[in-house]
């Protein structure tokens, strides 16, 4: 731990006796150890999760069953000193790989978890003039409005990333969302000063995003750093391996040799492929994807 | 699909980029601002390129996609990612886009310039570590530049380099960029900003971006990308007084969890804090953490931690806890320079909803003051704070709070303001009222001048907060001023604390949800407690249904507390009902009432157990009489009062 004289914070108050007083403190006391990067992503995250059960009545976590919903359950019991104190949602499409069911069925019980599984409707429901990934993918949107009207949940808090995708960067911590859980772009409330806008009007929700901030290595370093479990599918055999999972038929493993979360890190420093290269709905047409962001899809 | 080719290059397994020498990169946040049109987006996509940070076919993509539309390519197509940009032609909103310098990871905001959208340039500026200020030589210093040289300073950015851009259509003239390069710096000191650089650019050629051209070849300062390299992450503010703003209290388990996260300052466990504004104190007994628990050593500005106390006391969301020396100041009236984002302008006499931190006070505007359009040289309007203008605002609060002034803790000396339940402004606060004397943090007591056994040896008896819980005419009332009545006339010192009566006055404005019934008794206790220390006997009479609750009184209470169960038959109750409260709530006129559900907690271990449908008052009476002999409150021997005539 060391603080340099000449960039101390000192140096950035404007009150001269109290950036004395500060200076002569800052080479006198005692400590505490530095964060380091992880650290600082974990802390924020923390004070998410705290002021989403704080402020809000219902809120549910969306548990996808992925690499970054397994992280954000992870600091979700870290927030709240070992168990997560509302529901894991698992909007279930059906078509998820065995791996992952497993996986839920396993953990689910490990983590203590308050698990509801909720159906998705069937593809016919869906609106018939998307594309045919994104369609599938809509399905898992319609599943969710289910569950909202079911519950009543006012927040669910969902594990995207701005690094993830450009609808995502625009996003907000605390995302307002309309009657119909449509997201309004161009009407977002400012957010500053980590001020969370918790007040959504009567019969619609919130969505809380408490790792938005994190990148795709990010999300690796620290499954590593806290020993999370992972489903198998993310590592490579035969020469393949999922960055991302979502449904078996429109989610492609990407080609990779990397088969240890160290390997994955070392892969994600070369690659330019986006994490999403993967997944069918990114690619069909230029907007499929904000389209369906904006009709209320994660 | 693509290929991932992977190399033998070092692994990071902390998340920060391990470099050759064994040091680790900071990661700076940095935002991109100025007027609109004068190239931000341009200088974006610009920056991605020449720091090798575009994913694969990314830029072939976006000409394909400009090609199709018949349209030139454009290095801002990079950002205008989302359907509504590309249709209006305008930047909406912030992205964060990441890339890197030889020496830092940056992490890019982009932040609209469009007026109409100074919430969103809030919303990234308020992010950033530092700031670029992007200006068109063309067109020079314009309103939205001097806006936004305004908010940086609000939102307490002080990097801030500025890039004259569009170099190429002012022929490269040294001239030109002195000119601009003098006025905006000449702004800016104004506000106490000093630029750490002035570059002349064109972000569409390349000049200046990450190279010093031919075409620049008199200027002799740093590329964009070498500024963005010495730029510096903020640090946590580790060194100033501690400041942790409770978030929440936690009793998930038999732990009492304090939590919130450490905005300023350090502790560690044994230290001696205050709780602010209430300005009680208490010892950190635990860090409480998970899996581990608990944890040693210090915990420094920055970290979401959780706390236990030596002692129970109230505390309560927004709550700042600081070490007994250097608390914050409790005020009801402030002082803050602000900006303003609603459509309705901000007024004098405006009812506000005011946050810092996890508190939240409701506020009137007292006085407007230097209302200003921070995009105009001179202007000012007295009456109202206008929607993207800034201000000097005094607001009163209905709640006193805790707070710092800005210059002496950045972080906790800050508000925003909410309307309608959305954010609507923030600012910094200036000062706290000179009229309202902050708490002296060291609050002494002042002790009475009786020494407690002078009291004892006139009432015969110590003091004792007798507490009788019980359900609705249950006769708790009734006993009360039997026992009342009977200590009196032993010559003792009995005070009533009637529940219902204290509603009528000092809890007047308490409800009957679970907050406030908790709150409610919080009080009861309190004033008994009082009443005890100086040698009474208060006995209280309340239904206090909640377990949790009565284990707080006796917390506070402590030695001196007597529970005393009132354990009539709910039917025998029912009957009574001298009140007709039963029968207000079988007919539903009545709601949270405790009696006729089954929301009455009984005592686990009261004192004495009273069931008065099997007994006499007087019977009653003698019952708690003993009680109290046997466990010290009245002193054995009775006085004769007459033997003493």
């Amino acid at each position: 731990m060391h603080l340099l004289k000449d960039d101390s914070a000192a140096d950035r108050l404007s009150n001269p006796a109290l950036a004395e007083r500060v200076r002569a403190q800052e080479f006198s006391a005692e400590l505490a150890p530095s964060m380091d990067h992880l650290d600082q992503l974990e802390a924020q995250s923390i004070y998410i999760f705290r002021e989403a059960f704080a402020r809000l009545k219902k809120i549910a976590l969306l548990w996808s069953l992925g690499k970054d919903s397994n992280v954000m359950i992870w600091l979700a019991r870290k927030a709240f000193f070992g168990r997560m104190p509302f529901p894991a949602l698992h909007v279930d499409t059906g078509k998820k790989f065995p791996e992952m069911y497993r996986f839920r069925d396993h953990y689910g019980k490990e983590w203590d978890l308050d698990l509801r599984v909720e159906p998705c409707p069937p593809i016919d429901a869906v609106d018939p003039t998307l594309p045919p990934a994104a369609r599938s993918a809509a399905r898992k949107t319609e599943g969710l409005k289910w569950a909202l009207a079911k519950y009543g949940f006012d927040g669910l808090i969902a594990g995207i990333r701005r690094d993830e995708e450009a609808t995502r960067a625009k996003e907000r911590v605390f995302s307002p969302r309309g009657l119909e859980g449509n997201w309004d772009v161009r009407d977002q409330p400012p957010e500053f000063w980590d001020h969370f806008n918790a007040s959504p009007p009567q019969g619609a929700h919130l969505r809380i995003h408490p790792i938005l901030h994190w990148t795709e290595a990010d999300i690796w370093a620290y499954t590593k750093r806290e020993n999370i479990p992972i489903i198998p599918l993310y590592l490579s055999q035969n020469g393949k391996r999922y960055r991302s999972l979502g449904d078996q038929d429109i989610t492609n493993p990407v080609a990779s040799t990397a088969s240890s979360i160290d390997e994955i890190l070392i892969e994600l420093e070369q690659t330019k492929v986006p994490e999403r290269a993967g997944r069918a709905l990114d690619h069909e047409t230029e907007d499929a994807f904000e389209r369906l962001r904006v009709a209320g899809y994660l | 699909m693509n290929m991932i080719v992977t190399t033998a290059s070092p692994a990071t397994p902390n998340g920060t980029t391990s470099m050759p020498n064994g040091t680790t990169r900071p990661q700076v946040r940095i935002v991109i601002v100025g007027h609109v049109d004068h190239g931000k987006s341009t200088l974006v996509g610009r920056l991605l390129h020449e720091t090798g940070s575009l994913p694969e076919g990314k830029l072939e993509m976006l000409k394909a996609v400009s090609a199709r539309r018949g349209m030139p390519f454009e290095w801002s197509f990079l950002l205008d990612a989302l359907q509504t940009e590309r249709d209006q032609g305008i930047t909406i909103d912030t992205t964060q886009i990441r890339f890197r310098t030889n020496s830092r990871d940056i992490v890019l905001i982009d932040a609209p310039g469009h007026a109409e959208f100074l919430r969103n340039m809030i919303t990234g500026a308020s992010q950033a570590d530092g700031a670029v200020l992007i200006i068109d030589a063309l067109e020079g210093v314009r309103d939205q530049t001097r806006r936004h040289g305004y908010l940086l300073h609000l939102l307490g950015v002080k990097q801030v380099a500025i890039v004259v851009n569009k170099m190429d259509r002012v022929d490269f003239s040294a001239e030109r960029f002195k000119d601009i390069s003098d006025e905006i710096s000449a702004h800016l000191s104004g506000l106490g900003v000093t630029p750490t650089a002035v570059i002349p650019i064109s972000a569409r050629d390349g000049d200046g971006v990450a190279a010093r051209t031919d075409r620049i070849s008199w200027y002799k300062g740093p590329t964009v990308v070498e500024a963005l390299d010495q730029l510096e992450p903020a640090r946590p503010l580790e060194a100033l007084a501690l400041r942790l703003p409770v978030q929440a209290i936690y009793k998930f388990d038999d732990r009492r969890i304090v939590a919130g996260r450490i905005e300023s300052g350090s502790l560690i466990a044994g230290d001696e804090i205050v709780i602010m504004p209430a300005g009680k104190i208490a010892k950190i007994r635990t860090v409480e953490s998970w899996p581990a628990t608990p944890v040693a050593g210090r915990q420094g500005a920055g970290r979401s931690v959780g706390i236990t106390l030596d002692r129970e006391l109230f505390i309560e969301r927004g709550d700042i806890i600081a070490h007994a020396g250097s608390a914050p100041r409790e005020t009801r009236r402030l002082r803050a320079r602000i900006f303003w984002l609603h459509d309705k302008p901000l007024a004098k006499g405006d009812q506000l909803l005011v946050r810092c931190g996890p508190k939240e006070s409701r506020a009137t505007v007292v006085a407007i003051e230097k209302a200003v359009d921070p995009g105009e040289l001179s202007s000012t309007e007295n009456k109202a704070i206008g929607r993207n203008h800034v201000g000097e605002i005094d607001i009163s609060l209905s709640n006193p709070i805790a707070v710092d002034p800005y210059t002496e803790n950045p972080r906790t000396g800050r508000l925003v303001i909410e309307v309608s339940g959305r954010i609507a402004g923030g600012g910094l606060v200036l000062s706290v009222d000179a009229g309202q004397r902050a708490v002296p943090v060291d609050i002494v007591p002042v002790e009475s001048a009786l020494r407690p056994d002078e009291r004892s040896a006139r009432y015969h008896h110590n003091g004792a907060v007798v507490w009788l819980t019980g359900l609705p005419a249950s006769g708790k009332s009734t006993l009360a001023k039997a026992l009342e009545r009977r200590l009196f006339t032993n010559g003792g010192s009995p005070i009533l604390l009637d529940g219902d009566t204290l509603r009528a006055g000092l809890n007047s404005d308490l409800g009957f949800s679970a907050t406030d019934r908790s709150e409610n008794i919080r009080r009861l206790a309190e004033v008994a407690t009082h009443l005890a220390r100086n040698g009474h006997i208060a006995i209280v009479a309340a239904v206090s249904p909640a377990r949790e609750d009565r284990a707080t009184a006796r917390r506070i209470a402590d030695t001196a507390f007597r529970e005393i169960h009132v354990a009539t038959p709910a039917e025998v109750c029912e009957e009574r009902d001298p009140k007709g409260h039963y029968k207000k709530a079988r007919s539903g006129a009545l709601t949270s009432f405790t009696g006729i559900g089954d929301d009455y907690e009984k005592p686990e271990a009261a004192e004495l157990v009273i069931d008065t449908s099997t007994r006499t008052v007087a019977e009653a009476a003698d019952e708690i009489e003993q009680m109290l002999k046997t466990t010290g409150v009245l002193f054995d021997e009775v006085v004769d009062l007459a033997a003493n005539i």
